[in-house]
């Protein structure tokens, strides 16, 4: 093999040389591999008091599961939170991003923020690049204008909705949906119907597996209920321990402890994180 | 719906190529959803034949009694499921000739039905069909289901197209042993509900068909309550003028 480390340009930036290779690939019909998606379930309602959002936990890459539990319900503001569906990169970076961005707008108003906000942040940004940014949300939160849930695709269009599903496992859920919900939910209705939904993902749906994330919005309070059911337990856990070969043999074992060389004093105020 | 789009390189070119075959369906009905309860198989299809994006044909009978023992029920190209009806004709004749009492069964139907399905996707010309076959014979229910690459099984609830994604949730968690005939008319009602609310081909025009050891009875039409009368459609953003 050639030379192991690939030539990086002096003053940063990107490097072009495989430019002429790509296009003269894609001339003889190989694609692009695809990007690592997550394959997902998420869903989100509202009841009688606010908003209830619930995600699956499983992140796939092809056909690999690569993370058995992620987190997929991500945190916005106080009172506004937002589950992702698509390639996993970009939905992390874009709800990173625009939380840093309605924190900013509280400072600049001095108010807590209003999900169409969030809304208007998110659809602006995913329209601006046409859809290659593979970000499909559920947005919900409450605000003193009331519960608010909406879905945003990846090319940027926003829909409001009593109740609603996306991802991979989205059809599952839909139909526990479509048939089980009506206005006015107690909270304890919701949280059962919401986890349903999300076990019809898993078990339904190939891209959807694992656990049940759980995180209920209400005027001034929200609880994130991480992995609130975990119908996926590991039963089978072998009765021999694992035994391994002796390989090398430890002639000597000693532990010298570093010795400290500065001794910090805490003065003032604890450093901020 | 799976495209059969050949890459020139795979197949000879169409001008050398003397095959006729399916390329895409053009009149073709939507999902079938069946059961299987404590007397035989409940079966519930819409009435729809839609030509690409037009619903054209709303009065379609997709599912058949066969003989004295079978149901079948269709989906995907409606002039396909015909030829498949005729096939089935000829065969339950041929049986009848033979005058000696006996007489196909679904298992049998369902046997003969996988081998036409997967001897014509093998030269390339498949009937594009998805085919739900249901019966009763001597006491014994069975529902099959094959598609039109010659896929075949056999389940206590199947359904085809977008009910495999709408309807198989639902009907996994709710189906149970025994069910009795008004629950499972609730159970498939559920299931062509959403069907109804989430299938941009479906048709709130449905029948359910019902085969028992004593014969078939397929339903009249008859059309499916649905609620649209949620606040947050009525007003969607309230607070946000």
């Amino acid at each position: 093999m050639g030379k192991a480390v690939i030539d990086v340009p002096p003053k940063g930036g990107f490097s072009f040389d495989l430019y002429k290779r790509n296009a003269m690939l894609s001339k003889d019909g190989v694609q692009l591999p695809p990007f690592t998606k997550t394959g997902t379930t998420i869903v989100g309602l509202i009841f009688q008091d606010g908003v209830i959002l619930g995600a699956d936990t499983r992140a796939t890459s092809g056909s690999i599961v690569c993370d058995k539990n992620c987190e997929k319900i991500h945190y916005m503001a106080p009172n506004i939170y937002c589950c992702g569906a698509g390639t996993a990169a970009d939905t992390e970076a874009v709800t990173d991003m625009v939380s840093s961005q309605l924190q900013l707008h509280r400072y600049h108003t001095g108010r807590e923020s209003r999900v169409v906000t969030a809304l208007t942040y998110l659809k602006r940004h995913l329209f601006s690049y046409q859809g290659h940014v593979s970000a499909a949300l559920v947005l919900g939160g409450v605000d003193f204008t009331g519960p608010h849930l909406h879905t945003i695709y990846p090319h940027g269009s926003t829909d409001t909705l009593p109740y609603a599903t996306m991802g991979s496992g989205s059809l599952a859920a839909m139909a526990i949906f479509e048939s089980k919900y009506k206005e006015g939910l107690t909270r304890d209705e919701g949280v059962q119907l919401v986890t349903e939904a999300i076990c019809s993902g898993i078990f339904n749906d190939l891209g959807s597996g694992s656990n049940v994330d759980i995180c209920v919005i209400t005027k001034g309070n929200k609880e994130f209920l991480r992995n609130h059911l975990q119908p996926n337990p590991r039963t089978y856990v072998s009765p021999k321990e694992y035994s391994f070969t002796k390989k090398t043999e430890v002639l000597l074992t000693k532990i010298t402890p570093l010795k400290e060389k500065v001794k910090v004093t805490e003065v003032g105020d604890a450093m901020e994180e | 719906m799976e495209s059969n789009n050949a890459k020139p390189g795979l197949l000879c070119s169409p001008e050398a190529s003397q095959s006729q075959r399916t390329l895409y369906p053009y009149v073709t009905g939507t999902s079938v959803v069946a059961l299987k309860y404590k007397d035989g198989i409940l079966m519930a299809a819409d009435m729809g034949g839609s030509y690409g994006s037009t619903l054209r044909y709303k009065s379609v009978e997709r599912m058949k009694p066969i003989g004295r023992h079978c149901l079948i029920g269709a989906s995907g190209e409606i002039s396909d499921f015909q030829e498949v009806l005729r096939y089935l004709d000829e065969l339950t004749l041929n049986d009848n000739m033979c005058d000696d009492g006996n007489s196909l069964g679904p298992k049998e139907i369902h046997s003969y039905l996988t081998r036409v399905m997967y001897n014509r996707r093998n030269k390339f010309d498949p009937l594009w069909n998805s085919l739900v076959l249901g019966g009763v014979k001597n006491g014994q229910t069975y529902l099959g289901m094959v598609t039109m690459i010659g896929v075949n099984f056999e389940d206590n609830h199947v359904s085809t197209g977008f009910g495999n994604h709408l309807a198989r949730p639902i009907l996994r968690d709710e189906w149970h042993e025994d069910l009795s005939f008004e629950d499972g008319v609730k159970l498939l009602e559920k299931c062509m509900r959403v069907l109804l609310y989430r299938d941009r081909s479906a048709v709130n025009k449905l029948q359910i068909a019902n085969i028992t050891e004593e014969g078939v009875t397929i339903s009249q039409p008859y059309s499916l309550r649905t609620f649209w009368g949620f606040s947050a459609f009525i007003n969607p953003t309230p607070g946000a003028q």
